[in-house]
Order: C-alpha cells, then structure tokens, then sequence
C-alpha cells in the first residue's frame, strides 16, 4: 500500500509547544498529526493512530517505556527505529541539542522524513528561546518590583526622595559591582529580618 | 587554575550515581586534575544517545546496557566500554498492598526471603489465572537492566514464568511509586530510594531485595564512549582513580550524613537526606512497620564492587540469551566478553598500590562467606555471592549454563 500522507504522532507534555510543532506540521502540508499530552494508555493510542514518525521531546521521562513498547512491537505492529538514517550525524546531532527524538518506521525514504524532523528542531528550538524571552522578562519585572520595595524602604527609614533612593541603590550597585536587582534584594532581604516588614 | 582533563558525564536521580556524584561536586576528580561536569537526565535512552553523539564522555549507566548498544539491540549507540563498576546491589521488589495481601494469604512473610515471597506469589497468580483475572503487572527500568534480569531470574526459579504468567512494563524510577499506587501496576524492581517512597507513601510492600536473589550481584555501572577512552587514555585513568577515592568515602560510615545531604541537593535527587539513609544503613522499612536490616544491601566500595568483572557482563548476557535479547553465537559471545574493561581499572588503580583481584573473571554463586582471595597490594575480601536457588554460573561454562537454562522447565 503506499501511502501518500505520513501519519506523525507528536508526543509533548508541554501543550504550547505541542500546538506549536503541530501548526507548522500542518503548514508544512501534513494534514495526519496528533498530538498526545499524556503517555498513560499509549500502547493502545499508537495501535489505533499507527503513525510512521513519532516526535517526543527528549526531556519526557517515558522514552525507556515508549522504546520498549516498540521492541515488543505488540502495540506497535511495524518495527520502528530511531531517525531516518542513523549515519545522518548532523541531523541527529541538531535533534539532540533542540531536545527533540523522532522515532521512524523502519525502511521509510529519508527524504519523506527529514523535512518533517527539521521542522521539529527548528521548532523547538523557536520554542525555547520564546520561553527564554519569556524568563528574561518575568526577571526584569520581578526585579523592578523589588526595586520599588528597596526604594521606598529607603525612603522611609532614611527620609530620602524617590529619586534619592534609586540613586543611592545605583551608586552601591555600581561600587559593589553588582546588579541593581541584587543589592535591592538584599536590602529587602535585610529589612525583613531586622524589623516589621516595611509594607505594614 | 585550569583543569588538565574535561569531562562530561551523564547521570539518572538514583542513589547509585553517588560515587560519580561525589567524584565530580566533592573534589575527588579535580584533585586528579579533572573538570568533570555533570549532567542530570530524565531517561536511559536520552544517556545512551547523548553518549552515541558526543555529549556526554562517559555516563552512569545499568550493567547490561553497554552490552545492549555493543550488540546493537538498541537504537542510536555507539561502541560502549565499562572500565568501572558504580556498586553492588541496592535494589529491591516492591508489590502493591492489594497483591501483599495476597501474597500473605499463601504464606508470604515480612522477612525479605526470596523462595518464600516467591512461592507465596506463585500462589497467588494462579488463583488468580484460575478465577480468570488479568495477569499481574510488574513493571522495571528498562528491558537490558540488572532489574529486568534479577527480577525474571528470581519468578522463574520460583516456577513462574515471567513471559507468560506475568505482564512485564516499563516505567521511569520516580513514576513508580505513583504507579503502583494508582493501581497501573502490581509490582516493580527498582533501584533506592523508590521502594522506600512507597512503603512511606503506605502504598506498597517490599519483599525482597537483590542483595537477597544474588548477593553481592552488579548493579550500575561507568558506560564510556570507547572512542574518547581510546583518545584520551590519560584522562580515563585519572578518572577512575578519582572514583576510586569517591567510592571509598561513600562507603565511610562517618561520611553517609555529608553524601546523604549532597544527594539531596535538587540538581541531584532531590529527596530529603532521611530517604537516602535506607540504602546507606541497609534498614529498611518494609511496610507495615516491619523493619530489616539487610547484610551487603548496598555496597559502593567494599567487596571489590568497582571492579567490573568480565563474568558480571557474561552473567547478563547469559539472561540476555535466556530471554530472547539476544542469540548466542561466538561472535555475540566475544562482543560481551571484551565490554567489560577490567585491564583498564587495573591499569589505571595499580600505582595506588590498592588491592586488585587477580583474576578477571569468577565463578559467581560460589562463595558461601566472606572470603580473602589472592590478590596484589592489600588483602581483598570478596563475596559471599550466592544466588538464592544455589545455582552457580561458571563463565567458563557459558554454553552450559545458556543450555541448561533452555531445558529447564519453570515448575510449579
């Protein structure tokens, strides 16, 4: 039988990046993609979907149990092996560093798989450094609100204007050496454990 | 001060990593002049291919895996050499409450004896199979693991038939507790602390520990990627001999708080020091609050348990065989033979002047108690190492022992 469109099974417990690989699978032309969360009851879900490349991040702990499940190939009826050509180092290599395996129906053309395991590097890859950004930004706004705390701690216990303050801060971050961000940590840190909590 | 040597090593969160661990965060490695990086993974495939494509030197790895990639049983491996063997023991059978119960209704007792749990397990299996119930569900690490082995091992020679009387999954270490509460599985061999995270949760029972089916029997071991060891001869050497000094503080007595705490950190096991004490005492709870102290439960130093033994890779081979891993022709044989590296451990620990066996192979199941063999350097205690069946495995008589294995039906 041949079979004109590959049936890819994304397995990802992170459901954004799940949508994300399988938006630009579907862009990419391939209209047989699920997407499974959750591993429990696999067996049965990858007999029923019977899909020619599983892509499964690398950080998900169940590859041991997916891995052997191939090797049974009881739920799994054709025999499976990881990418398309285990000599394509660079490829491999690439999946590896974006966190990302692909499991292949054995004997399946390269040229039919590879777009499909490019697409999920590349993919993963936009994924982490969104949630990269995302981290930087949550730290920046984490840091300017203790920021805020340390000023008006000094403000009160000093009588200092707002903008005195944050000068203060700035000309003992930059005399220490250190960020802003910490030396308002500490003072925050400092004031809590020697009297009642400035916000009170 | 730069380090001469950098290497990057992988690890899974079992307690069994603690000579590595130590190696690399307590100053062992580089007082040998190594940066040893670690690196924590959530699956043995993830280990495996990271060392296949480079990114990991060497790694902590289950016994018989080297072999599995060596044999090509596995996706995406590349030539892998065991120069250094992580311990001895340090496993143990964990059943659900549901199927305790039931074992204790055939005779089954908190007294960790394998023949006697195994019996009691027979018994219930075969009520159940005659009462028309689903098989019971164990679930183990990995299929080429010490656990898949001792645990098979262990069913059929107590006249259960692991392929067909059982049902045998696989599940990550931490999900097994969870698991066998959630009523997914009956029953599981796992490395510590993960029996003792159920018998706390009150979810489970233990019944018997590895040390008790074979003792003194290998567990986890050093995998390395055997290009990088043939490249880099120096470095390897430097290595083991920083995991030599490691292991002999871990088994310290007076060290297990400070190695229990360093466990504990997050990037590692992230478990409070009390849960790695078990494994370190060999006081286990059972369930119940049946307690037991178990002789060599755990060995990380003692007994030669970092030598890795030629006949320790043939023993798996022989359950390789024996479960359809593998075929045993000659040349699988010679692939088993030559993975395990005791020529490099002695080539590598002689100019510390310490105790080496002087054979690189034994007969395993031999030694009924403690005993000093010849060996160069200081006086080397080995053993007792008997399998609970009283069989005994001559790697000399390989083909023997596959044979009889064949042959002999699995009896009730």
């Amino acid at each position: 039988m041949v079979r004109t469109a590959l049936a890819v099974l994304v397995i990802d417990e992170n459901r954004i990046r799940a949508a994300i690989i399988e938006a630009g699978l579907r862009e990419a032309g391939h209209e047989r993609v699920t997407v499974i969360h959750d591993v429990t009851g696999i067996a049965r879900r990858i007999a029923e979907i019977e899909p020619d490349v599983i892509v499964i991040d690398l950080e998900n702990p169940n590859r041991d149990m997916l891995e052997n499940m191939f090797q049974l190939s009881r739920a799994v009826k054709r025999p499976i092996a990881m990418f398309v050509d285990r000599s394509d180092q660079a490829s491999i290599e690439a999946a590896v560093d974006a966190g990302v395996s692909a499991y292949v129906v054995d004997g399946m053309r390269q040229e039919r798989v590879k777009p499909i395991l490019d697409m999920a590097v590349s993919r993963f890859n936009a994924f982490s450094r969104m949630a990269r950004e995302l981290e930087e930004v949550r730290g920046e706004l984490e840091s300017r609100k203790v920021i805020d705390r340390a000023k008006g701690i000094l403000m009160k216990s000093r009588g200092l204007s707002e903008e005195a303050a944050y000068t203060l801060l700035r000309k003992t971050a930059m005399n220490q050496n250190r960020k802003i961000g910490d030396i308002a940590q500490s003072l925050v840190t400092a004031a809590g454990l020697l009297g009642p909590a400035e916000d009170e | 001060m730069s380090a001469e040597h950098q290497i990057t090593a992988g690890f899974m969160p079992l307690f069994d990593s603690a000579v590595l661990v130590a190696a690399g965060e307590l100053g062992f490695a580089a007082r040998e002049g190594i940066d040893l990086k670690l690196h924590r993974e959530t699956s043995w495939a993830n280990i495996r291919d990271r060392i296949a494509i480079g990114h990991f030197h060497l790694a902590h790895m289950l016994g018989p895996m080297p072999l599995a990639c060596n044999l090509g049983l596995t996706p995406l491996a590349s030539e892998t050499i065991v120069p250094f063997s992580l311990g001895l023991g340090g496993n143990c059978v964990t059943v659900s409450n549901a199927a305790w119960a039931g074992m204790v209704a055939h005779g089954a007792a908190a007294d960790l004896d394998p023949a006697r749990a195994g019996a009691a397990l027979r018994a219930l299996i075969r009520e159940r199979a005659a009462a028309g119930g689903d098989p019971l569900r164990f679930a183990v690490v990995h299929p080429h693991s010490g656990h898949n082995y001792e645990l098979r091992y262990w069913l059929a020679a107590c006249g259960i038939d692991p392929e067909r009387e059982i049902e045998i999954v696989i599940v990550p270490p931490p999900f097994m507790a969870d698991a066998l509460a959630a009523g997914r599985i009956d029953g599981y061999c796992v490395g510590e602390p993960w029996n003792s995270a159920a018998v706390a949760a009150g979810t489970g029972h233990i019944v018997t520990v590895k040390a008790q089916i074979w003792r003194n029997s290998p567990e986890k071991v050093v995998g390395v990627r055997k290009a990088w060891a043939d490249e880099n001869p120096e470095a390897l050497a430097a290595l083991l001999r920083a995991l030599h000094h490691s292991a002999r503080w871990c088994q310290d007595p007076a060290n297990h708080g400070e190695l229990a705490a360093l466990m504990a950190q997050a990037g590692f096991l992230g478990l409070p020091p009390a849960v790695q004490m078990p494994i370190l005492t060999g006081r286990l709870q059972l369930g119940d609050g049946a307690e037991r102290t178990i002789d060599d439960f755990f060995l990380p130093f003692d007994k030669a348990a970092n030598f890795p033994w030629k006949s320790h890779a043939l023993w798996f081979y022989t359950q390789m065989v024996r479960w359809g891993h593998v075929t045993h022709t000659p040349e699988n044989f010679a692939i088993a033979r030559d993975c395990y590296r005791p020529d490099l451990y002695r080539s590598a620990l002689k100019p510390l002047g310490v105790a080496l066996p002087g054979a690189n192979s034994k007969v395993e199941g031999a030694l009924r108690v403690a005993t000093a063999v010849g060996a160069t350097g200081a006086g080397l205690v080995l053993g007792p190492d008997g399998f609970f069946d009283g069989q005994i495995f001559d790697p000399d008589e390989i083909d023997a022992y596959i044979a009889g294995q064949e042959s002999a039906e699995i009896q009730a």
